[in-house]
């Protein structure tokens, strides 16, 4: 290049669409939204300064708050622990020199990254009591299934095996962990005799934990988030999503419908802002924590 | 040590396999229903396959039901972003990867940092602007940040593969008179072809995919996205198409369902190695 005023010039130009965007797309509505957290704020009229009133709402007498933080915490507790189970057991087999080993990694990935509207439809296909396919399947092998849809016992447990489907980015990232795991530690724990559960026990799991942190944390948050599937549940049982009896009113549904039924865009904000809170807290925790009870293999 | 080796290697291939076979039962069963009948569905039981490939449902669902509008609004609206994407994220990750810039490192590390904003915090002020704008009810609220390098993550990608494109490449374009302008679409972008599609496969998934952004931008049935037009359809199926039964035409939900799904499969099966090693060396979730 020419001068340095010209290297100056063209990196504004280059990035300047992506800097702009960040100040209209994420700065500015993340402010604005801050201030809207501590304004009463219905659309119609102007926001207007209430305090901290919106938080002591949520925390002390709203309704639906506590209860769509409990079922998005069942979700995170129930689901994550089993979906990450999934992903390293197919991680663990796919690490194997097997033939073929890009296509079946492939396979156990595509769930992963299909609309989740059409695969909620699917699921609450298969999940239909008359006639659904899983229950068909139950009854070939002598059992009577249970009318899964409908009933709010059932609902979240279905939500939860509905998103168990997709395993597929923590899958990914334990394969890379395991990749990264040196051949030579499994043949020298093989020469000490130590047995095939010993070596996973004491080798992969110690050299995995970075990696399983990394999953873990992606997997709250990830939880914390989740929308798609609970509105789509909802939706293609022509319930209100969230239903039925709020069995499937997750956090982030719970602060849509607010923001977007009911048009409480303050209380909304509130949420938002507690949500960010706590993801935030969370990134932090992973930083602080992961450099004292996780294993880098140094 | 051979013997052993073998039986384990078999045994991990038939686990694959039942595994593998699990995971695709859906979109099999996916699949097997949108040929069927109208009298197959609401039998009960009824068969596992349809007697005859009822084809025509493609058709009905497709003409009868509109369902071409969806399509065609979905491939619009991804398109757009797509378009945006490639046209200002590649600059970006460009100057970010090769220009030596004070605070560079700093406005990046902001770039980044919007990974972690949740999109509920910001959505309410961005509904409110477009409100006021007058843009509810069009695609620009789902395209516009597209076109102001709203992929993030897609930038990063970018910004990793660019580096390793050796300098003197484009310190000797520079010396025989080539503009950065197309240094970057004439040499680095046609060098990162494999990185560059995979972030636009990505762009395309979650735009092809998105369903909390048109839910809350789009009020007007002729303007919906496929995602929402499947979900539309399931709510108005016994008015639409139930005939009286007061049940929902599953079949036809089923073949919207493949329509839907067809184009992700096409596109990961073209990149599915690149892609799915981008999701692991990035380890971002979508």
């Amino acid at each position: 290049m020419k001068s340095r005023r010209a290297e100056q010039l063209w990196f504004w130009l280059f990035t300047g669409p992506a800097l702009a965007g960040f100040v209209l797309f994420s700065l500015w509505p993340m402010l604005r939204s801050l201030w809207l957290s501590f304004c009463q704020y219905d659309v119609v009229s102007a926001p207007h300064f209430t305090g901290l009133r919106n938080y002591a709402y949520l925390i002390f007498s709203d309704p639906a708050f506590w209860p769509s933080i409990k079922v998005t915490l069942v979700f995170a507790a129930v689901q994550l622990p089993l979906s990450l189970a999934a992903a390293l057991g197919v991680a663990l087999l796919l690490n194997q020199p097997v033939r073929g080993r890009g296509f079946w990694r492939s396979v156990y990935f595509l769930p992963s990254i299909l609309p989740q509207a059409a695969s909620v439809a699917v699921f609450v296909y298969i999940f239909q009591s008359d006639g659904g396919l899983l229950n068909r399947v139950l009854a070939l092998a002598g059992f009577t299934g249970p009318a899964w849809l409908g009933s709010p016992a059932w609902a979240l447990p279905v939500v939860i095996m509905i998103s168990l489907w997709g395993f597929g980015y923590p899958m990914v990232i334990f394969l890379g962990g395991l990749q990264n795991i040196p051949r030579e530690l499994y043949e020298a724990a093989h020469i000490d005799g130590a047995g095939a559960w010993a070596r996973f026990r004491h080798v992969t799991l110690p050299l995995l934990s970075p990696v399983l942190f990394f999953n873990v944390v992606m997997g709250v948050i990830g939880a914390l988030k989740v929308f798609d599937v609970a509105y789509a549940f909802g939706a293609a049982q022509g319930l209100t999503p969230g239903g039925p009896a709020r069995a499937t009113l997750f956090y982030g549904l719970n602060l849509y419908q607010q923001a977007f039924t009911y048009f409480h865009m303050g209380l909304a904000s509130a949420m938002a802002w507690l949500l960010f809170a706590v993801i935030m807290l969370i990134t932090w925790l992973n930083f602080r924590l992961s450099r004292r009870w996780v294993h880098y293999g140094d | 040590m051979d013997q052993p080796r073998r039986s384990l290697n078999l045994l991990v291939v038939v686990l694959l396999v039942l595994g593998a076979a699990v995971m695709l039962l859906p979109l099999a069963w996916m699949v097997l229903t949108s040929l069927k009948t109208q009298p197959e569905i609401l039998q009960s039981p009824g068969p596992w396959l349809p007697a005859s490939p009822q084809w025509a449902n493609y058709r009905t669902v497709w003409e009868g039901f509109a369902f071409y509008r969806f399509f065609l609004n979905s491939a619009f609206v991804a398109a757009m972003v797509i378009g945006g994407t490639l046209l200002t994220c590649c600059p970006a990750a460009y100057a970010f990867a090769y220009y030596d810039v004070r605070h560079k490192e700093l406005l990046f590390g902001a770039l980044l940092a919007t990974l972690m904003l949740p999109a509920q915090v910001t959505v309410i002020p961005l509904f409110n602007a477009y409100a006021a704008l007058h843009w509810v009810n069009t695609y620009l609220p789902l395209v516009l940040p597209a076109w102001f390098g709203g992929n993030i993550f897609g930038i990063f990608l970018l910004r990793q593969f660019f580096r390793t494109i050796p300098r003197s490449f484009i310190e000797a374009a520079r010396l025989d008179g080539a503009s950065e302008w197309t240094i970057l679409w004439q040499l680095v972008v046609p060098m990162s072809r494999p990185a560059v599609l995979t972030v636009l496969v990505f762009t395309f998934l979650w735009s092809w995919n998105d369903l909390f952004n048109p839910l809350i931008y789009l009020h007007n049935e002729s303007t919906y996205t496929l995602p929402m037009g499947l979900l539309y359809f399931i709510a108005r199926a016994e008015q639409l198409a139930g005939g009286g039964t007061g049940q929902v035409p599953w079949h036809l939900v089923m073949t919207l369902a493949t329509v839907m799904v067809l184009p992700v499969i096409v596109l990961f099966a073209i990149v599915q190695r690149r892609f799915v090693e981008g999701a692991a060396a990035s380890g971002v979730k979508g």
